[in-house]
């Protein structure tokens, strides 16, 4: 497999600049003979197909749900990052840029963070010209608030909906373009495996989710914007259908996956109640802006939080990091919480959790002023938890959030398969091994909106059109297998639910390679998933038909590849020997606790390629060259 | 503390659009009142694959209020009892020992049931494809602050935009009426001076559609307001039929037709 970035040459803030007039044009005219295959409806997705079709490309777009508007960017809560510095507090694009490679603990390629940096003032404009309705302030000016893991106010907001508002005006973008007829709108059809041939990406496999029915698609380009992988933990803040399965199947077909160790677990989580629970639920990390962290500074301190006196709190965040406070990084926030949990000190039934209290914030500014900032987040709390968060701490604790690992892009956001895309959660890009808050929905924008639209018709204009059509052999081939595959899971005729085993695994990835990992439970890891995949295909149970409508089916094919996703995520684990950004190696800390990175040996990304079922993958690295920030240890005292 | 309630559980099972279906009765045990109605639904569908039957098929995804995806009658009322709830939010604790629960589809004639309690509600898509947009090409934008937005209009605009697309407005409505939805898209969009080049095309486009769609016409009964799980207002009704009667006495208004020239 060979890795070849691509990164353009030239000073850092002017590669993308050269880039784009480096990119070979398609003619406007030659544009719609054109197809391009958009799997996922999210911002990436949905941008991407939006934008693409306005340049008068042909678009079939994918989704499992019944609309398009349904993706899990929707469930985005606090905001998204822009250096348009509009606070004249001293942001700039190379600010948010550094912000997000010292963010990302430094494993992070340069030239792609720049570009997003660049980028995001755009990404503003294009959402405010769609009707996205931003907070204003009262002279009608777009307002901004902090976020986790930055000293400047860049983060726009809408309340604390911000994903569902920037993903209704792509929603209504693609539809326009849907009504259009340039955009060929395929819903409740989920994508199994991605066929290559020839060296090249040529279409896809579908499975219509309401008659069965396995189809085929052919394309002059492939994208996958297919978001993270969270869900391997089963608890996890990610919507319930979120799956890995077409990043893994295109890893099957010859595409790299990269750093897929690196996942993010959030620090305001509300802590699962009861063993039914089927996700975590996140409150957005903009209430750390006004709430409090703390725990009693005591041991096995029972008392109701409102009985222990300031003197016995510790507000171990503003305690340990003077100057970032409550608004440390969520790596940093998250594992703190787990130390003094870890302690003993630990709040709420189960001892998994820490305060957040809003109680000086209500004194200080009202509880007016609170309410209007964050009431549905305080709405949702309540009825989650039956506690009212005015009165009483909110408790939280971290939960699986979002994966920085995916598949490896080039500058282009392409995959090491020619003619397939990744964009948005699904790429590895642009967050290292660690993400700021406020970035996702400005990468999965910027991706979809400024990125595909020029790269993927660069690719184009090279290579021409791809000439298989949709009953080639290589997509018979692709579609018979899938369909094996739906009839094996089907007969296997065990008494297992395909939950029961993703609980199981979830545990072992949550226990070994959650927020802390060592080697010795990364290697019990190893051995506990195939034991779990192997009984799996032995005593699953699926009740009905695949002719029709069937979610056990449906949940069955996902968890089926989670378990098989989820031993390169230990192995990637095991053999990267450092802590950095979300992936924390217990032998590698000093005496406070803080992580250890080990730039000598691991300042590249690792790169994943698949050597047939059984066999152990091929492990690739791209070296990350630092040209114009200096490698740090990352502080935020 | 937690209590356990068992319940008396009739849910709407439906093999098809074909089929004429019916209730099915469960016991349920020992429920944990700390759990959401849905995952007290997946409780009953791990008991259901472990007796070798057929699972109830529901729609459901976020389980945080705010995808729109999940749909239930809970004893006759869209996502149940409470108030600005979606069935996801919903939590067991507002139930007790020994109540009857009734659980059915969304019922509406543009919503035909797929299966269980799974409906397609693919026409709300379509009634935002005819006109339920900004014309915006990629590219094309000013700055951001570029055209400052009054802020009582902004929260006038973001008050409608907070529609997540759920379906129980229509599900709630005596005439099956898409109203409120189609309303609260035309108020978000039509409060912004970005909104205004479109929107007597976007009100005329979008009613049309929901008219083709069968979806009934708006008596006034506001049950859509009652159920909504985002409380839009119905004041927005009321600003679609002004805007409606302004478009349609306009000469030669241009009707939203898709992308134009990309």
């Amino acid at each position: 497999m060979k890795l070849d970035a691509k990164i353009p040459a030239g000073p850092l803030a002017e590669k993308w600049d050269r880039h784009r007039f480096e990119l070979k044009l398609v003619n406007p005219a030659n544009k719609r003979k054109f197809r391009i295959i958009m799997v996922g409806t999210g911002l990436a997705g949905g941008a991407g197909a939006a934008s693409l079709a306005e340049l008068g490309y042909q678009v079939d777009a994918f989704t499992y749900h019944d609309s398009p508007r349904r993706a899990h960017s929707i469930a985005a809560q606090g905001g998204i990052n822009a250096a348009k510095n509009y606070q004249n507090d001293g942001d700039s694009v190379w600010r948010l840029f550094y912000d997000t490679v010292k963010g990302g603990d430094f494993r992070a390629r340069e030239a792609n963070v720049h570009r997003l940096a660049l980028v995001s003032r755009n990404i503003i404009d294009q959402c405010v010209a769609q009707g996205v309705p931003f907070a204003r302030d009262y002279g009608g000016l777009l307002d901004n608030r902090s976020f986790g893991g930055a000293q400047v106010s860049r983060t726009f907001y809408a309340r604390g909906q911000t994903g569902q508002q920037l993903l209704l005006g792509c929603y209504q973008a693609l539809e326009r373009q849907v009504g259009a007829g340039r955009v060929r709108m395929h819903v409740r059809k989920e994508i199994l495996d991605v066929v290559v041939e020839g060296g090249r990406a040529r279409g896809v496999v579908t499975r219509d989710l309401v008659t069965g029915k396995i189809e085929t698609f052919a394309g002059d380009a492939v994208v996958l914007a297919t978001g993270g992988y969270s869900n391997v933990f089963y608890l996890s803040t990610n919507a319930k259908a979120c799956n890995v399965t077409a990043t893994w199947r295109a890893y099957k077909r010859g595409a790299g996956f990269a750093n897929p160790c690196f996942t993010q677990i959030h620090p305001t989580c509300i802590p699962v109640a009861d063993e039914a629970a089927s996700k975590t639920t996140l409150m957005s990390e903009s209430l750390r802006n006004d709430g409090r962290v703390w725990v009693p500074a005591r041991k096995g301190d029972t008392r109701p939080p409102h009985q222990i006196p300031e003197a016995e709190r510790d507000y171990y965040l503003e305690r340990r990091y003077p100057s970032f406070g409550n608004l440390a990084p969520r790596d940093i926030a998250s594992r703190a919480a787990k130390m003094v949990c870890d302690e003993g000190r630990g709040v709420g039934p189960t001892g998994r959790g820490v305060y957040l209290d809003f109680a000086d914030a209500v004194k200080r500014v009202g509880k007016q002023v609170v309410s209007s900032k964050y009431g549905n987040l305080f709405d949702m709390y309540a009825n989650i938890t039956g506690e009212d968060p005015y009165s009483v701490p909110m408790r939280i604790y971290p939960a699986p959030h979002y994966t920085m690992g995916g598949l490896w892009v080039d500058y282009n956001l392409m995959t090491t398969v020619p003619g397939l895309y990744a964009a948005g959660e699904a790429n590895f890009s642009d967050h290292g091994a660690n993400r700021l808050g406020a970035s996702a929905l400005m990468q999965g924008l910027a991706d979809g909106y400024f990125i595909l639209p020029y790269t993927v018709g660069d690719f184009l204009a090279k290579e021409g059109p791809s000439k298989v059509a949709a009953d080639a052999d290589c997509f018979r081939a692709a579609a018979k297998e899938a369909e094996d595959r739906t009839k094996r899971l089907m007969s296997i005729g065990g008494k297992r639910s395909p939950d029961h085993f993703h609980i199981r695994l979830g545990k072992v990835m949550w226990e070994k390679c959650g927020m802390a990992r060592n080697k010795a439970g990364l290697e019990q890891a190893l051995r506990e998933i195939p034991a779990i995949r192997e009984e799996f295909w032995r005593d699953l149970r699926i009740p009905g038909s695949g002719a029709d409508l069937n979610q056990t089916l449906e949940k069955a094919g996902r968890v089926a590849d989670y378990l098989e996703f989820a031993e390169l995520m230990c192995r990637d684990a095991l053999v990267r020997e450092e802590s950095c950004g979300g992936h924390f190696r217990e032998e590698y800390q000093t005496d406070e606790g803080e992580a250890v990175r080990n730039d000598r040996d691991f300042a590249h990304v690792a790169v994943w390629e698949h050597a047939g079922d059984g066999a152990a993958p091929a492990l690739h690295k791209e070296p990350l060259v630092f040209e114009n920030v200096q490698l740090a240890t990352r502080s935020y005292k | 503390m937690s209590a356990k309630l068992d319940l008396k559980l009739h849910v709407w099972r439906q093999k098809g659009p074909g089929d004429a279906g019916r209730f099915e009765t469960h016991e349920m045990k020992g429920v944990s009142d700390h759990i959401s109605f849905l995952e007290m639904m997946d409780v009953l569908n791990e008991a259901l694959i472990a007796g070798g039957k057929e699972p109830v098929a529901f729609e459901h995804d976020c389980r945080e209020g705010i995808c729109g995806t999940c749909s239930m009658v809970i004893n006759g009322e869209p996502h149940g009892p409470l108030k600005a709830t979606t069935t996801c939010q919903l939590h067991m604790r507002h139930f007790k020992s020994g109540d009857e629960i009734w659980v059915e589809p969304w019922r509406a004639r543009a919503f035909p049931v797929m299966k269980d309690l799974v409906v397609d509600r693919n026409a709300f898509d379509r009634i935002v494809q005819n006109g339920g947009f900004i014309s915006a090409n990629t590219g094309s934008a000013p700055d951001g602050n570029a055209l400052p937005v009054p802020k009582t209009d902004a929260d006038l605009a973001f008050e409608a935009a907070a529609c997540i697309g759920c379906g129980a407005c229509v599900a709630a409505c005596p005439n099956g009426s898409a109203m409120l939805f189609v309303a609260a898209k035309a108020s978000h969009l039509n409060h912004l001076p970005q909104g205004q080049p479109e929107r007597a095309a976007r009100v005329l486009g979008m009613l049309d559609q929901a008219d083709a769609e069968l979806f009934g016409n708006c008596t006034n009964h506001y049950e859509c307001g009652a159920a909504c799980p985002k409380e839009i207002p119905v004041r927005v009704i009321a600003e679609l039929n002004r805007d409606y009667a302004k478009a349609a006495l306009a000469v030669e208004e241009p009707r939203a037709a898709g992308g134009g020239d990309g």
